[in-house]
């Protein structure tokens, strides 16, 4: 073994209890910094990937404006025909046209106002949950069929079940009045309570007949086989609309701009306390580092008077920081993979989850992901800064004068 | 008494023995203290506005509704007095605003688009002090009186419906027989409210015109009552049974919007973990002080109880050395987070992100707020706990063998 290092290690464990300390402040700051990115991103992941697969998709294109303003003449012309275009050219099947309605349906009972989309029952399950939870009844077949598929609580507000008939009321692309008979044929239950309540789906054709689309749809919904892939496949599809369309291509945070800067939010709110505990780690060290300097005053003076310069001197000092720092580093990242790892099997909730947690399309209870970079992110960090911190006491060895050195108290 | 004063003084003294180690240790408790009291003022202030916003827009501080309206929000779900009873009998409770009104579901249409929003037919004077609406109107007026014939509708739902001031727009929903009410209304007033949710979907119109609409002559679905505070709403819930007769459900906002009431005891959790967390961090800075402290005088410890010091006083020593370290922390921690928060009272702008900040139901200008139940309580959790982590090193320190602690090197 090198002998500064040797040297290094040693000078370490001349207080044992000092050095555990200041280390346990950093296995403290570590575990808490792990467990919380892990639960963090791992809840940010899912609240992207629940929002995104319930029905927005990755990338959609739709006519410029109509993100904004969502008015029925706002088209995509030949919906249907331009979705499987981009099904063929990009080799990618996870791509389906809907067409956009407000509507007023009537049950016999009560009447509420939704949205219905008109939706490709061949490709919708490639871009969207819902068929998936259809509970009772069928998802829509192909072709166009007056049909509809509702979600629970909207079934349970108009008192309807499979096979019952609604009336539809609303206004078509040039604003004259339309109006449909449809039979219920299923029921999803998706879980969050917006879309329960306020959306239902039918057949494109069908859609396109009642309120007079004459073959356009609103949006095209691609959904990319993983987030990253997103910047690879929007110029693609940007190269693939007709030359001097209207149309444009919104990214996912275009489409949901509240589930990111939700995110922001969130963030900045975190960073700032895990800037205030690696800060209060960093002054821990200072302290130790800088009584562990002083202490050694006259020891130092008399290397140095034998001829070790303060150079060599202040990299032993930091040598020994950055040992302290590994074993924190070390041990915060064990336990905080450790204490992660038991909530990834049985999972974390506090109380009051449950009602937050559908505000942000998350389930009751968490299971957090470790990954290298929620183990070492933290640790690194308050890593960095015990080095940092350790700077002070290691410059201040070339002010030291050998011979007063050796006289110190 | 004399004791007390010399182990002050001692304590003082040692304090100052070593001023780099106690000026970091210092600097250290101040940024800790202030973290907590700055932080906790974000996150009240946070909560407080949406809480506030959340009774301004909606719910009161207590409501009255028929039983099972919050499971069917409809029109049949009338309340069993009458309307004119109602404001008779509210009248004698001395309450400092009440309301009743009518709420139901409707599908408002322009020549252009329709949408599904709630429709409120409400009394003008009296919601002035209640919703949130009469300080918001951008464009036009607030309805004149019960009769008015106008509508108030959102900015955001004027620019979907594509309408505008003095347009005409019609509203649909259905009276109690479940036949469909419709009636046509000029916008008198547009609105602009601080979530766009709420310019979406609320439209507001004169009580007895919606009566009238809705073939329901003097009678309500919804009263809504202010009392004084909304963190004791109680005694005020008690009042308003009385006063609401038999068969109705009356209920404090907090259960009327599950979301806000945990969200304000979910907050008040996390406030209390959040100080503990930070003086955990601290603590070990403080304990490894002490520790050096204490192990720097060992001899001259066994010299004081040589000379016949009793234990006791030198754990007291120690102890009041920490708290007095504690006290100068707090002290500049506390004249830090003030001097911080102060200059902020105006609110900080985060409209950057303000449509995450919807999504928690809070609106983007976030106004800091300093709760003296808050700092205190930041000062005594690390007065307190500061005091529990003296005492081991303290304890240690006045069991030492007297000979063996002079003769120690």
């Amino acid at each position: 073994m090198n002998i500064v290092l040797r040297l290094a290690w040693r000078n370490l464990w001349r207080h044992p209890r000092r050095t555990w300390l200041t280390a346990g402040a950093m296995v403290f700051s570590n575990v808490l910094l792990v467990f919380m990115i892990s639960l963090q991103f791992g809840m940010y992941g899912l609240m992207i990937d629940n929002t995104l697969q319930a029905f927005t998709g990755h990338l959609q294109v739709q006519a410029a404006g109509y993100k904004d303003d969502l008015k029925m003449r706002q088209v995509v012309p030949h919906a249907a025909s331009l979705a499987a275009a981009l099904r063929a050219e990009l080799e990618l099947t996870t791509i389906a046209a809907r067409g956009a309605a407000f509507a007023l349906a009537s049950s016999e009972d009560r009447s509420y106002g939704l949205q219905i989309f008109g939706v490709e029952p061949e490709f919708e399950p490639g871009v969207s949950n819902i068929p998936g939870l259809v509970k009772q009844g069928r998802y829509l077949q192909e072709g166009s069929a007056a049909e509809i598929v509702i979600g629970a609580v909207l079934a349970r507000n108009l008192r309807v079940s499979v096979g019952d008939e609604l009336t539809l009321l609303g206004s078509g692309r040039d604003g004259s009045f339309a109006a449909a008979v449809v039979i219920v044929v299923g029921i999803f239950d998706s879980g969050v309570p917006d879309l329960d309540r306020s959306i239902a789906e039918m057949p494109l054709g069908y859609f396109q007949d009642v309120f007079y689309m004459d073959g356009a749809g609103h949006q095209v919904v691609i959904t990319t086989p993983d987030l990253s892939q997103v910047a690879v496949v929007r110029p693609q599809v940007e190269r693939l609309l007709p030359q001097d369309s209207p149309l444009v291509v919104h990214d996912w945070d275009v489409l949901q701009p509240g589930l990111k800067q939700a995110i922001q939010a969130d963030l900045s709110g975190a960073f700032f306390m895990y800037g205030v505990l690696v800060i209060l780690v960093a002054f821990s060290v200072l302290n130790t580092q800088l009584m562990s300097v002083l202490e050694r005053t006259r020891e130092f003076g008399i290397v140095m008077s034998l001829g070790l310069t303060p150079g060599r001197l202040g990299r032993l000092v930091l040598l020994e920081t950055a040992l302290m720092g590994l074993i924190g580093l070390l041990l915060g990242a064990l336990l905080g993979g450790l204490l992660t790892l038991w909530f990834t099997y049985h999972g974390f909730a506090y109380p009051g989850m449950e009602e937050m947690a559908t505000n942000f399309n998350l389930p009751a209870r968490f299971y957090p992901q470790p990954s290298i970079f929620s183990l070492f992110l933290g640790p690194a960090v308050v890593f960095v800064f015990t080095l940092l911190s350790a700077l002070y006491p290691a410059l201040r060895l070339h002010w030291l004068e050998p011979v007063a050195a050796m006289r110190a108290a | 008494m004399q004791m007390l004063h010399i182990i002050s003084t001692l304590a003082w003294r040692n304090l100052w023995r070593n001023h780099r180690r106690t000026v970091i240790m210092i600097a250290a408790v101040s940024v800790g203290v202030w973290a907590m009291i700055f932080m906790t003022a974000l996150m009240r202030g946070m909560v407080n506005d949406m809480v506030r916003d959340g009774i301004q827009s909606l719910p009161g501080h207590v409501q009255v509704h028929h039983p099972g309206f919050r499971d069917d929000p409809g029109i049949n779900k009338l309340l069993p007095q009458t309307d004119q009873d109602i404001i008779d009998g509210f009248a004698t409770g001395g309450f400092r605003a009440w309301a009743s009104r009518i709420k139901v579901p409707a599908v408002v249409s322009s020549e252009r688009e329709s949408r599904g929003v709630t429709l409120f037919g409400i009394d003008p004077e009296r919601e002035r002090a209640i919703t949130f609406v009469a300080d918001s109107i951008v464009a036009g007026r607030l309805l004149e009186n019960v009769a008015d014939t106008g509508v108030v509708i959102g900015q955001k739902l004027a620019d979907v419906l594509d309408t505008e001031l003095g347009k005409r727009i019609v509203l649909m929903s259905q009276d109690p027989q479940n036949d469909i009410a419709d009636r046509g209304f000029r916008i008198v007033g547009i609105f602009d409210a601080k979530l766009e949710s709420y310019e979406e979907t609320m439209v507001f119109a004169a009580k007895e015109t919606v009566q009238k609409m809705l073939r329901v002559p003097n009678r309500v679905n919804e009263v809504v009552v202010l009392g004084d505070d909304y963190r004791d709403v109680s005694r005020l819930r008690n009042r308003v049974a009385e006063l609401s007769g038999p068969d109705v459900e009356v209920l404090p906002w907090d259960e009327v919007d599950g979301y806000l009431g945990t969200m304000l005891s979910v907050m008040d959790g996390f406030v209390l973990v959040w100080m503990i967390v930070i003086f955990l961090a601290l603590s070990f800075g403080l304990v490894n002080t002490l520790v050096m402290a204490v192990f720097e005088r060992v001899r001259e410890i066994g010299l004081m109880l040589a000379l016949g010091m009793r234990p006791a006083n030198i754990l007291a020593q120690i102890i009041v050395e920490s708290l007095l370290l504690l006290v100068i922390g707090l002290l500049i921690g506390n004249t830090l987070a003030w001097a911080s928060i102060a200059p902020l009272a105006g609110g900080i702008d985060i409209s950057a992100v303000a449509e995450g900040m919807e999504m928690f139901g809070a609106s983007s200008v976030l106004h800091p707020e300093l709760i003296a139940r808050d700092v205190v309580s930041a000062n005594v959790v690390v007065i307190v706990l500061g005091f529990f982590a003296s005492l081991s090193p303290a304890w240690r320190a006045s069991r030492y063998e007297p000979m063996e602690a002079i003769s120690k090197v």
